[in-house]
């Protein structure tokens, strides 16, 4: 299912990536902040909207990072180049990502920034939107998100442009160790 | 028609700009809309669909008092209501209580059906369009010209001279620099906004929820940002269960804009915490405007069953020349006409009706199963009962319901039409007629019907007998077709009869909703067909054969002649078309043609009726190939040919470059021959062919066949 997820997801212009366990992803995001050049500077910043990831993290290490904030306020975010975030569900069939987005940092942070970066347990990828539907519940989450590749537009003479008012880039990493073994 | 109309028609179809883009997506939609369906059950799916919507449609005001029960219990407050007038003052009234200045706005048609806009800026609020399309046009002063994408219209050239004005900087024509112009001058519009407003894709009674679908993301900043969240809805978005979403969001996407799944889709059920900590207020107006009232009309109640994908538009024929300004309203093509029918008042649809040519492309691809050209049909016959029959329509009417009158007419005509004919086409008509014979000559009236040949084709006698249903086109200027119909049957043994006192078969008056004329046309041919014991009623003319077997039931119950019912019934079960009917005789080895001989190319051009009300395509390819003919598939086989009967003659305009289309189409096969199986077709194809010089020979397939069978 993960490779028919990573299909779909680069055929509309995701990137996808795949990590063992919760320390190469963290490397994997902080070598990224780096390399994209976030810094404390407005339009530079990055901002993390709190998730189960961050529950077992070394905060200490993320409070060195320069320009990374946890709190995600929507001045925060609306200056911030990178929002990273975790969704709970991939479904396989049309490369989407699905989480219980309630809380508003969990939408600013994937929304207002021009990179989101999702984190995904690797062992909660479903096959289509039957399985899916089995797992969300609009009973307990009022704000239920589906996010499929970057923003994108064609209401200019039909040519299809990435990064309206959503992310221009969305970088997905499957953690395998998170909630999950190897599939 | 009035003037003003066909004015905006005319400057439509010479908006290169508006044409070419339409045409391009058009093209294009088809492949890329086939291309997301692959592997889904496209029937099932839409079965789902509109068994819900319609379940829905049933008892509205009982969904809506459970949406409103479940909305409500969440939190959000739920105003419902039949007037437009009343969603805007409700509107300002919340703006003005909570001091609101700014709104950002995502697509919402309901928005624009009932003019928000203007109600928000008279009163003093800033009300930015966020969806990039509807921007444009917000910034341009237009209405949406596409359900799905509004500005299709424009070019970058004219969006980069709307953004230039805007952001008071000259700006160049490139796109994703454009693209971030918006981006960046409605982001601070966002930020600052107090109220958002969004419409609904669908609304969930049992959970209470509405669900938005978009690809840019702004329906996310709209309901996140602002404290107010305001969503219209129109009533027909309701489904009973939660369970419906999944299928309506596996069809709205694939069907607007051949994706899998748009880029957002939001779930929002009640409202949820601002960020800044206190609570959002979350108001819900459900819109009625007529849409009760449409439920409750059986002819309309389908219309409900609409998901607003806009497909219908994107394989309309018509839709892709005219674009949707046309439609002089907010709701443009087939679906448009009904809407505007029903929201504005019946009288509006009076010209816009008229551009369906009721080829049926729409009803194969609608996920919510409507059948939108028989609403416009049902419109056509009410528009008539409110106005009464024009006088000329009247008259002419009132031969065709009188037979001798009516072909005592036709004879008449092959005389009359000889100052005009050379050879076999009536190539120039003078005067206010040009326009019929601009881009396709006509076909001159045989001298010798059919009905006059046909006494002299000796007939085998067998147990097996067919009557033929010749129709007007075959009898009176095509009776070769006649004449290889009646070879191949008697061919296989089969004994045709030609009963003389058959008649129009009420196509033309039924399309042009003068149903109490079809009615009597179709009482006067069930009489005179039944007559006889007969195994078929054999026609080569498929409009005339969906007359036979579809048509005149439905006529007849919809104006109560109920007492007819049973022999129309039995008449409908008898009646076959020509390539279904010859398909079965070679199967049984009763036919064979020629063999040995190869005779090349040959393109095929389904017609309307026979592909999509009878659905009959691979039958006449079958018997061609067997023939000896290599098929050699056109570009847009399916497509209408702008014949449509009348339609040709009503809207030549429109009707010329649908045909110019496919006399391309057909000339890029190579093919030295086409075949199709309506006259109706061949009129309109021939007499294209006939101006444009190419020399491709236009043939009903009965003749191609009829010239190879075994001697």
């Amino acid at each position: 299912m993960y490779e028919q997820f990573r299909t779909k997801a680069v055929g509309v212009g995701a990137e996808v990536h795949r990590v063992a366990s919760k320390k190469d992803a963290l490397d994997f995001i902080l070598t990224f902040l780096e390399e994209e050049g976030v810094a404390d500077a407005p339009g530079r910043y990055a901002v993390w909207a709190d998730g189960p990831f961050l529950g077992g993290v070394d905060r200490g290490v993320l409070a060195g990072v320069s320009g990374l904030s946890l709190e995600v306020t929507r001045e925060r975010a609306a200056r911030a180049k990178v929002g990273i975030s975790e969704m709970s569900w991939a479904v396989a069939d049309t490369g989407s990502l699905v989480q219980d987005q309630s809380a508003s940092d969990q939408r600013l942070a994937s929304s207002l920034t021009e990179i989101h970066i999702a984190l995904v347990p690797a062992a909660n990828i479903v096959a289509d939107k039957p399985s899916l539907f089995a797992r969300i519940n609009p009973k307990t989450s009022r704000y239920i998100a589906f996010i499929t590749g970057p923003s994108r537009t064609a209401d200019i003479e039909r040519v299809l442009t990435i990064g309206v008012h959503g992310p221009e880039r969305l970088i997905i990493v499957f953690v395998d160790e998170q909630g999950g073994a190897k599939q | 028609m009035k003037k003003e109309f066909k004015a905006s028609i005319n400057k439509a179809l010479n908006d290169a700009n508006l044409t070419g883009a339409l045409g391009k997506f058009s093209e294009a939609y088809k492949v890329n809309r086939s291309k997301a369906y692959e592997g889904m059950d496209f029937e099932a799916l839409r079965s789902r669909i509109a068994e819900a919507k319609s379940s829905a449609a049933c008892h509205l005001s009982e969904v809506a008092d459970t949406f409103q029960k479940n909305a409500e219990a969440l939190g959000a407050k739920v105003f419902r209501t039949s007037d437009p007038q009343e969603v805007k003052q409700y509107i300002l009234k919340l703006a003005k209580d909570n001091g609101v200045r700014s709104v950002v706005k995502s697509k919402s048609m309901a928005t624009e059906e009932i003019h928000l806009n203007k109600t928000l800026l008279e009163s003093g609020i800033a009300v930015a369009e966020t969806d990039l399309g509807e921007w444009i046009i917000q910034l341009a002063g237009q209405t949406p010209s596409h359900m799905v994408m509004p500005a299709i219209h424009m070019t970058k050239e004219e969006v980069s001279e709307l953004f230039s004005k805007e952001v008071d900087e000259r700006l160049s024509t490139d796109i994703p620099r454009l693209v971030k112009v918006a981006r960046n001058e409605l982001r601070p519009k966002f930020l600052a906004a107090d109220m958002g407003i969004s419409g609904g894709n669908i609304a969930v009674a049992e959970t209470g929820s509405i669900v938005l679908v978009t690809n840019e993301g702004n329906a996310r900043l709209v309901t996140t940002l602002p404290r107010i969240h305001v969503a219209l809805v129109g009533v027909e978005k309701l489904v009973e269960k939660f369970e419906t979403v999944a299928p309506i969001l596996d069809a709205l996407p694939r069907s607007a804009t051949a994706q899998l799944l748009t880029s957002y889709v939001s779930i929002i059920s009640g409202p949820t915490p601002n960020d800044d900590g206190s609570m959002k207020e979350m108001h819900i107006i459900l819109m009625d405007n007529r849409r009760t009232e449409m439920a409750q009309d059986p002819k309309f109640k389908q219309a409900l069953q609409c998901i607003r994908c806009g497909s219908c538009l994107n394989v309309c024929p018509i839709f892709r020349l005219v674009g949707g300004h046309v439609f002089g309203s907010i709701y443009t093509g087939g679906i448009g006409t009904i809407l505007t029918a029903w929201f504005d008042e019946l009288k509006k649809s009076e010209d816009i009706q008229g551009l369906c040519i009721q080829c049926g492309n729409c009803t194969q691809v609608c996920p919510g199963k409507l059948d939108i050209p028989e609403m416009i049909l049902e419109i056509r016959r009410r528009l008539l009962l409110e106005k009464g029959q024009p006088l000329v329509q009247k008259a002419i009417f009132g031969v065709v319901n009188n037979r001798k009158l009516f072909h005592g007419m036709l004879r008449a005509a092959s005389i009359a039409g000889k100052p005009f004919t050379s050879g076999k086409f009536i190539r120039h008509l003078p005067l206010f007629l040009s326009d019929l014979t601009d881009g396709r000559s006509l076909p001159a009236i045989a001298e010798k019907p059919f009905r006059d040949i046909f006494p002299a084709i000796e007939q085998p006698k067998g147990r097996e007998k067919a009557v033929f249903y010749a129709g007007c086109l075959i009898d009176f200027a095509y009776p070769e077709m006649g004449v290889a119909l009646v070879k191949l049957l008697n061919k296989a043994g089969i004994e045709v009869t030609f009963p003389e006192e058959q008649t129009c078969c009420g196509a033309p008056a039924l399309y042009n909703g003068a149903y109490e004329v079809a009615a009597q046309n179709a009482v006067d041919n069930i009489k005179v067909l039944l007559e006889e014991e007969a195994q078929y009623v054999v026609s080569a003319c498929p409009t005339c054969t969906v007359a036979l077997a579809h048509e005149f039931g439905k006529t007849l119950e919809t104006l109560g002649r109920t007492g007819w019912l049973a022999k129309a019934k039995e008449l409908a079960d008898k009646t076959m078309d020509l390539s279904t009917l010859v398909k079965r005789l070679v199967e049984q080895g009763r036919l064979s043609f020629k063999e040995g001989e190869e005779l090349g190319k040959v393109t095929y051009h389904d017609s309307c009726h026979l592909k999509r009300t009878l659905n009959v395509s691979k039958e006449p390819r079958e018997l061609l190939q067997k023939a000896g003919y290599e098929m050699a598939e056109m570009f847009e086989c399916d497509m209408c040919c702008g014949m449509g009967g009348s339609y040709s003659m009503k809207l030549p305009e429109i009707s010329a470059p649908i045909l110019q289309r496919k006399l391309r189409n057909i000339k890029e096969t190579g093919a030295p021959v086409v075949a199709m199986d309506c006259p109706g077709c061949v009129m309109q194809i021939r007499g294209g062919f006939d101006q444009d010089g190419a020399a491709v020979r236009v043939k009903h397939t009965a003749e191609l066949l009829a010239d190879r069978l075994e001697d």
